[in-house]
């Protein structure tokens, strides 16, 4: 057995990270150089280190957003050379390990870009236009103490098990850095789709459609072209088929 | 905390507990680095925020353990244990729950007692066997 | 203080006590409530249920988190499931089941009525996740499918795969949002709570701090409810997310609120193990993979052999040994505690000795890979993330980590702490789980809080209470907000070198 050890050894890297203060100011990228770290480390944890290192020589860390470092949460993300959450698929950047990268290897590490993820700091945007999607409709309006018995509703397992998996969306934005023209367009199909599954989900079902799309013009989000790299690089594997069911829904 | 305050617990590190972390307390403060300033985001200092929490927090948990002297549920001293290795509960001392009240930093806080009272059942060993 | 305040624990029989004392319970007219403001601190599952539920209820709610969305709350983490008493299993299970387990599991370190008012409740948080739209998983005839956890015999867990608490998040979080489009909540993102303000010997708002522009600012209510999570991360490996922490709690302590059982604390037997120095947490597998994993150790001490080249009668299954009766599924405590001997004793394994095999082999001859698959899917995806091992070829190697807190603030059955004004839900308060908990129970009791107590005894409290509103500036604001700035300023002025990951660790 190989793993856990740090028996996978240890490599070098280079890491090229966007450095930007604030959203007032440019940023640029700075070249840092991270010597025989641990192979079974996770790249958040390469910058951990990257970051205790900054703050001996008295120089600011790099911010970026994690929390869970599951892949659960959705806090965590940014670009890896250019891929959303990095090389591997079905993978957010915290459950990214170094053994995944060559010794000597060169990252780009830059912030997720799109209109409606304001720059924060470094590699941090802000998602919140995202809440805001749920908010215009993305629920099923029902007032606590209402619920009638689960069961009364018989729901088979397969119909249960598809919208589970839309419902696996963690928020994390990474459909939208991926898209050429930023649309949330995977995010909202996602929620639609583990809604409108269901039978709590079809008494609102036109309603959230629409109000759900029309905020996502309203907060920037760009329209979907079929590029289909939001599905490439969803930590969920959630299947970009449900844009085009979505787009059935509205009308 | 792990080592003193973990899976199991016996008097002395506890008590070893309680001093290393009242010394790591104090070397925190002398000798930690936030970096940056309190304007705008800085993680650091949420950080440090936090860990400066979790010395005080530490303390009681120690001190908590240290005063229960019986082994019930995740919380086993090594002192209250069977032959077979197994917990001892104390019902006749420690069927309660302990409350403490914070006295002021530095000064030694106060263990209240609510007592349980089980109308519809009675405590019984725990018997996973 | 000096004496401990009543607990306010209901009279008469325990059996239906809850529904008694709700209905009992002083009501507030939707008029009034318009123009009371509560303030929740937390988007868990406590928070965000009860913030959702109190604003339908007609209050303004203003709702505070550190997080930058009420959706990464850590309750998103929870793997395994939901515990209820839904009784129509045909394995009996039944109220007074699930009451006696939790007791039970507590070891008689938790109030009766407390356990009793959970059990009556489960049931009804089924039915209103499953109401929001929560996939739970079902049976192929489409009846809600169970499964059990350690410390039960029945099979009351309800579940969706391996992401229960995140489906049970977003059940809570999209009724929250739903609060927010209607204008009845005002949520405010990136602020950590530093300090709790009190006037009179009364909850009556927090001081935070904008975490993106650093200002302090003063938030002031007619009650203050606390549903910040747990502390394991005092501990500096744990299972819990980085940022979870116990500042909320922890202060509000210093300002007079009882903490319980701070000792009661839960290590979790089946994590994956760490390695390198700079790793900086240990990740749960749920253990719902002991319903088909077993856990075994070499039977002789310092065995190096790879687990494959170890046959059978060398391979000591010591939880089926110690524990006939439950075997794989023994109480997490008892576990984790078997597992750290053996360790000690030199029959660990992996790296340092210090873990144990959970080997799926058996199942998966019995059931077929596919099955398994099916039923562990994440789970068996994230252990060969981390690990770089396959599960199902490989066991899988599993260590104890402190995970849950059953202690916390001290709270009366209306879940009021010492600090009138002052309620604590979810993981950051002590009750019911006693000095341990069962799998699956906290979501249980966090949605129970949030959903159905909370809601009702914050009402009878404000009933009953003078509701006066505090200026921003108010004496009592302006020292609290003095204590954060002097605590912010200490910070640095230590002119150290060392970053505070360095003392973490080392506690
Ligand atoms: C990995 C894992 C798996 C688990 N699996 C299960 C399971 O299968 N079944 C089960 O029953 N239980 C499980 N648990 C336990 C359960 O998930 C938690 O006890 C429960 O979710 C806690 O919910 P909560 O609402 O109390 O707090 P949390 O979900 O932790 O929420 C805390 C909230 O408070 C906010 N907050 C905290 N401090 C501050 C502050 N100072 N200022 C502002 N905001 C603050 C945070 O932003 C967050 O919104 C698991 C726990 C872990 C760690
Ligand atoms: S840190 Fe939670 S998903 Fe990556």
């Amino acid at each position: 057995m190989t793993s856990l050890s740090g028996a996978s050894g240890s490599l070098s890297l280079n890491l090229r990270i966007w450095r930007q203060d604030n959203p007032g100011e440019p940023g640029a990228y700075r070249s840092f150089r991270l010597e025989r770290v641990g192979a079974d480390l996770s790249l958040l944890e390469a910058l951990d280190q990257l970051n205790e290192q900054l703050i001996a020589t008295g120089e600011r860390p790099v911010h970026f957003e994690h929390d869970c470092r599951e892949g659960i949460c959705g806090s965590c993300g940014f670009l890896v050379n250019g891929q959303a959450h990095g090389p591997r698929a079905a993978t957010s950047v915290c459950q990214l390990y170094l053994r995944q990268f060559a010794d000597g290897a060169t990252l780009t590490l830059e912030p997720w870009r799109s209109r409606a993820f304001p720059p924060i700091q470094d590699l941090v945007v802000e998602r919140s236009a995202l809440d805001r999607l749920i908010a215009a409709g993305g629920y099923c309006s029902v007032n606590t103490g209402q619920a009638p018995d689960g069961n009364a509703m018989l729901i088979g397992q397969e119909q249960a098990a598809s919208a589970f998996a839309t419902a696996t969306c963690i928020g994390c934005g990474a459909c939208v850095a991926s898209c050429r023209n930023a649309s949330a367009s995977l995010f909202v199909a996602a929620k639609l789709a583990h809604l409108g599954q269901l039978p709590q989900g079809q008494p609102e079902r036109r309603r959230r459609a629409r109000a759900m799309q029309q905020q996502m013009t309203a907060e920037g989000f760009g329209s979907c072209s079929s590029n289909l790299e939001c599905e490439a690089v969803c930590p969920k594997q959630i299947s970009a088929d449900w844009i085009s069911w979505m787009h059935r829904e509205a009308r | 905390m792990i080592e003193h305050c973990g899976i199991s617990r016996d008097a002395g590190g506890l008590r070893s507990g309680l001093e290393e972390l009242a010394a790591l307390a104090g070397r925190f403060h002398a000798e930690v680095r936030v970096p940056g300033t309190a304007e705008g985001p800085n993680p650091e200092l949420e950080k440090a925020l936090r860990v400066a929490d979790f010395f005080g927090l530490a303390q009681l948990m120690l001190r908590d353990a240290l005063a229960r002297e019986e082994s019930c549920g995740a919380h086993f001293r090594e002192e209250h244990q069977s032959a077979e290795g197994e917990a001892r509960r104390d019902d006749a001392n420690f069927a309660h729950i302990a409350a403490w009240e914070h006295r002021g930093d530095g000064a030694e806080p106060l263990r209240h007692a609510e007592p349980l009272r089980f109308t519809t059942l009675q405590p019984s060993t725990r018997s996973y066997r | 203080m000096s004496s401990l305040p009543d607990p306010q624990l209901p009279a008469g029989p325990i059996a239906e006590a809850w529904r008694r004392s709700r209905e009992a319970l002083p009501l507030i007219s939707p008029l009034r409530k318009r123009n009371l403001t509560l303030l929740v601190v937390g988007t868990g599952l406590a928070g965000a249920s009860a913030a959702a539920t109190l604003a339908e209820q007609g209050y303004r709610v203003r709702v505070l988190s550190f997080h930058d969305s009420p959706r990464r709350a850590h309750s998103v983490a929870a793997q395994g499931g939901i515990n209820a008493a839904r009784a129509q299993a045909v394995d009996g299970d039944s109220v007074s089941r699930l009451f006696a387990d939790t007791l039970r599991g507590g070891d008689f370190r938790a109030r009766e009525a407390g356990c009793q008012r959970l059990a009556e409740i489960s049931s009804a948080i089924i039915d209103q996740c499953v109401a929001q739209g929560v996939p739970f998983a079902r049976e192929y005839g489409g009846t809600l499918a169970t499964r059990s956890f350690g410390g039960a015999l029945v099979s009351r867990t309800f579940y969706a795969r391996g992401q229960t608490g995140q489906q049970l998040l977003y059940g809570a979080y999209q009724a929250l949002m739903r609060q927010v489009a209607a204008g009845r909540v005002e949520l405010l993102c990136r602020r950590e709570v530093l300090e709790l303000i009190t006037v009179d010997g009364v909850a009556r708002g927090v001081v935070c701090r904008d975490l993106l522009s650093g200002a302090l600012e003063v938030h002031t209510a007619q009650a203050v409810l606390l549903a910040t999570g747990g502390y394991s991360n005092v501990y500096f490996l744990s299972t819990n997310a980085l940022k979870s922490n116990a500042s909320a709690i922890w202060q509000a302590h210093r300002q007079g609120a009882l903490f319980a059982n701070p000792c009661f604390t839960q290590i979790h037997p089946t994590c994956i193990p760490s390695g390198d120095a700079y790793q900086c947490k240990l990740t749960l597998m749920s253990e719902s993979l002991r319903n088909d994993g077993r856990i075994w150790l070499p039977a002789s001490a310092g065995d190096e052999r790879a687990p494959a080249a170890i046959p059978e009668d060398e391979r000591d299954y010591f939880l089926e040994r110690l524990y006939p009766a439950y075997g794989n599924m023994a109480p997490r405590d008892v576990a984790s505690r078997r597992a750290r001997e053996l360790c000690n004793a030199g029959h660990g394994v992996g790296p340092g000795g210090r873990s144990v095999y959970l080997d799926l082999r058996d199942a998966i001859a019995r059931e077929g890979r596919q099955v398994i698959e099916a039923r562990y899917g994440n789970l068996l995806e994230m252990y060969e993330r981390i690990s770089g091992d396959d599960p199902t070829d490989t066991p899988m190697r599993i260590y104890p980590a402190p995970h849950y807190t059953m202690g916390g603030l001290w709270v009366d059955y209306p879940l009021m702490s010492s600090i009138p004004g002052l309620f604590v839900l979810g993981e950051a308060n002590f009750s019911e789980h006693g000095a341990n908990r069962l799998g699956a129970s906290a979501l249980m009791q966090g949605l129970a809080d949030g959903y159905f107590i909370a809601p009702a005894t914050v009402t009878a409290w404000l009933s009953g209470h003078p509701t006066p509103t505090i200026a921003d500036d108010a004496p009592a604001c302006r020292e609290a907000l003095e204590r954060a700035r002097s605590r912010i300023g200490a910070l640095f002025q230590g002119g150290g070198t060392l970053p505070v990951d360095a003392f973490h660790r080392q506690l």
